[in-house]
């Protein structure tokens, strides 16, 4: 399970973005997100994904916290970014948009290799062709250059995935093959997946239960006055 | 191609007839760069080939189709910004008029204005109420502009901020704002809404309409169905670098039978909101473009006849598409 334990953000000198926020998503359950822009959506998913340090509260997965997985963050007080020692992060992230996410200069074969991403049914299920592996990013469509971010994210070692905006730059009939393919996906391995996204009708389409980032909050924010 | 005609009533209640000259009109637009290679080999790479595309003053249409389609290359053609090696082929008529680059050079900025994507197109260095200013060309500059902004719903405040003290939805208000004091008659939105949560949304969409109604015609291009059919009088469907569909509002409905084109209706059926159903395979890449129909591979009804021959853009049930089996 990937649990947020009253988790609180702020960027320095500014208001707190969120505060006390809990969450749990369970392995293989659907989650959408959604709530209105500046309200904190995207920088939970960072803090969720182990990007950023929550200020306040701790995130737990699989009944581990990242200082227990990670021991040498105790001593250093550093966000998640040396993780060589204990392997891939279980939880990972996908952008919105891709070009930014991938190294512009590699052919895609190298951007997955650096990931270790061998499994060549994954790249099919994905819908990548061969031949779209020795090209670099400007080769590519947006839609085409997102797969390559599902597959670099869902190595064996990947339990939940958070999926910010991701289909959004997309046309619509794009964006459904790529969800089709990764609920499919998702299903098999009964990986948690938390789609955060704007667009109603698709969270409505693909989630198990919807939270609204800002009912979230007000809710904490009243339990802490009780 | 015929639209109807009809009259429309701006908002200073003038009346003025669309008449028979459409105020802007794409005839077989085509488009291609020439690439070098290597011992000065030249060659073209295609990537619009046949597109066509009418607006009327007081209507707004809506261009769709996936990144890649050719959309945004489109609104750069038409306002000249093209890199040095493309090669236009086909007309373009404002007014009834061919636009030469002379003339393109006089209009673009007055008679013709694009609304970018990004708030960053905004002058970093110049407060807001200036920027808007700056586009009008009556005696009172800043009575028309406190007048506008008050339309969009910004604060008088607000025109003495620079860009980087507005938040997202008060910069695109500005940007709406420049396009209402110009005299503009054509605008182009080109992709005004992603990333957007629903009220601001809402409210791209109100100022596009808004703008429609002071009697300009309106390019949007988007590749949000949802929000094109909210405001769109008809909706053009690009695919591959061609008009495949000229449709109308309400072709959209149920499960996409009123729809002339395969692509339009597999892109119709692929919303989250209808079967949310995909379609195997990809749009085709410029300069990679198959024989016949560029949808072929692709599409459940294709023939022989459509791996010879491009099928010509025909009217059908009071819209036009680019299929021989509509």
């Amino acid at each position: 399970m990937l649990e947020a334990c009253g988790i609180g953000y702020r960027y320095r000198g500014k208001m707190w973005l969120f505060r006390d926020i809990n969450m749990r998503i369970q392995p293989g359950e659907i989650v959408g997100l959604f709530g209105p822009s500046g309200s904190g959506k995207t920088t939970l998913a960072k803090v969720m994904a182990g990007y950023l340090r929550p200020v306040e509260g701790y995130i737990v997965v699989d009944g581990q916290t990242s200082t227990d997985r990670y021991p040498f963050l105790k001593r250093r007080k550093l966000s998640l970014t040396k993780e060589k020692k204990k392997g891939p992060n279980p939880v990972q992230l996908i952008w919105q948009h891709p070009e930014n996410a991938v190294n512009p200069r590699w052919r895609m074969s190298k951007t997955l290799a650096e990931a270790g991403v061998t499994d060549r049914h994954l790249l099919h299920t994905l819908g990548i062709h061969d031949e779209w592996l020795i090209r670099r990013p400007h080769e590519l469509s947006g839609g085409e250059l997102q797969r390559f971010c599902l597959a670099r994210s869902l190595g064996p070692q990947t339990k939940y995935l958070i999926a910010d905006e991701m289909t959004t730059m997309l046309d619509a009939l794009t964006q459904a093959q790529i969800w089709h393919a990764l609920l499919h996906i998702v299903k098999q391995r009964q990986i948690g997946l938390l789609v955060i996204s704007h667009d109603k009708h698709l969270l409505h389409r693909i989630s198990d239960r919807l939270i609204n980032l800002n009912a979230l909050a007000a809710q904490s924010a009243a339990q802490s006055l009780d | 191609m015929s639209h109807l005609k009809r009259n429309i009533v701006t908002e200073d209640g003038e009346r003025f007839s669309a008449g028979d000259v459409p105020l802007f009109k794409v005839e077989g637009l085509s488009l291609s760069f020439r690439r070098f290679q290597k011992r000065m080999r030249e060659n073209d790479v295609c990537v619009i080939r046949n597109m066509d595309l009418t607006i009327n003053a007081g209507e707004i249409v809506a261009i769709v189709g996936a990144s890649g389609s050719g959309k945004s290359l489109l609104a750069n053609a038409v306002l000249g910004l093209l890199p040095k090696n493309a090669v236009l082929g086909g007309s373009i008529y404002f007014q009834g008029e061919v636009l030469t680059p002379e003339r393109l050079h006089q209009l673009r900025g007055k008679e013709m204005i694009l609304i970018p994507q990004s708030v960053q197109a905004l002058d970093p260095l110049m407060p807001s109420a200036r920027q808007v200013q700056a586009v009008i060309r009556s005696e009172d500059k800043q009575a028309v502009q406190r007048d506008i902004f008050a339309k969009v719903g910004l604060p008088q405040e607000a025109g003495d901020l620079y860009p980087f003290e507005l938040s997202g939805g008060m910069s695109r208000r500005v940007l709406a704002s420049i396009a209402m004091a110009s005299q503009a008659k054509l605008v182009i939105a080109d992709e005004p809404t992603p990333g957007l949560d629903e009220k601001a949304l809402q409210e791209v969409l109100e100022h596009i309409k808004l703008l429609a109604k002071q009697g300009r015609g309106m390019m949007f291009i988007t590749h949000d169905i949802s929000a094109a059919l909210q405001i769109a009088d008809q909706i053009a469907v690009f695919y591959a670098g061609e008009t495949i569909e000229l449709a109308n509002v309400q072709d959209f409905e149920g499960r996409g039978g009123k729809l002339r084109h395969p692509y339009t209706r597999a892109l119709w059926r692929s919303l989250p909101q209808n079967d949310f159903v995909p379609l195997a395979g990809s749009q085709p890449v410029a300069g990679e473009y198959p024989s016949g129909c560029a949808f072929h591979p692709r599409c459940p009804l294709a023939t022989e006849l459509c791996q010879q021959q491009i099928p010509e853009l025909r009217q059908v049930s009071g819209g036009w598409v680019r299929c021989f089996y509509a």
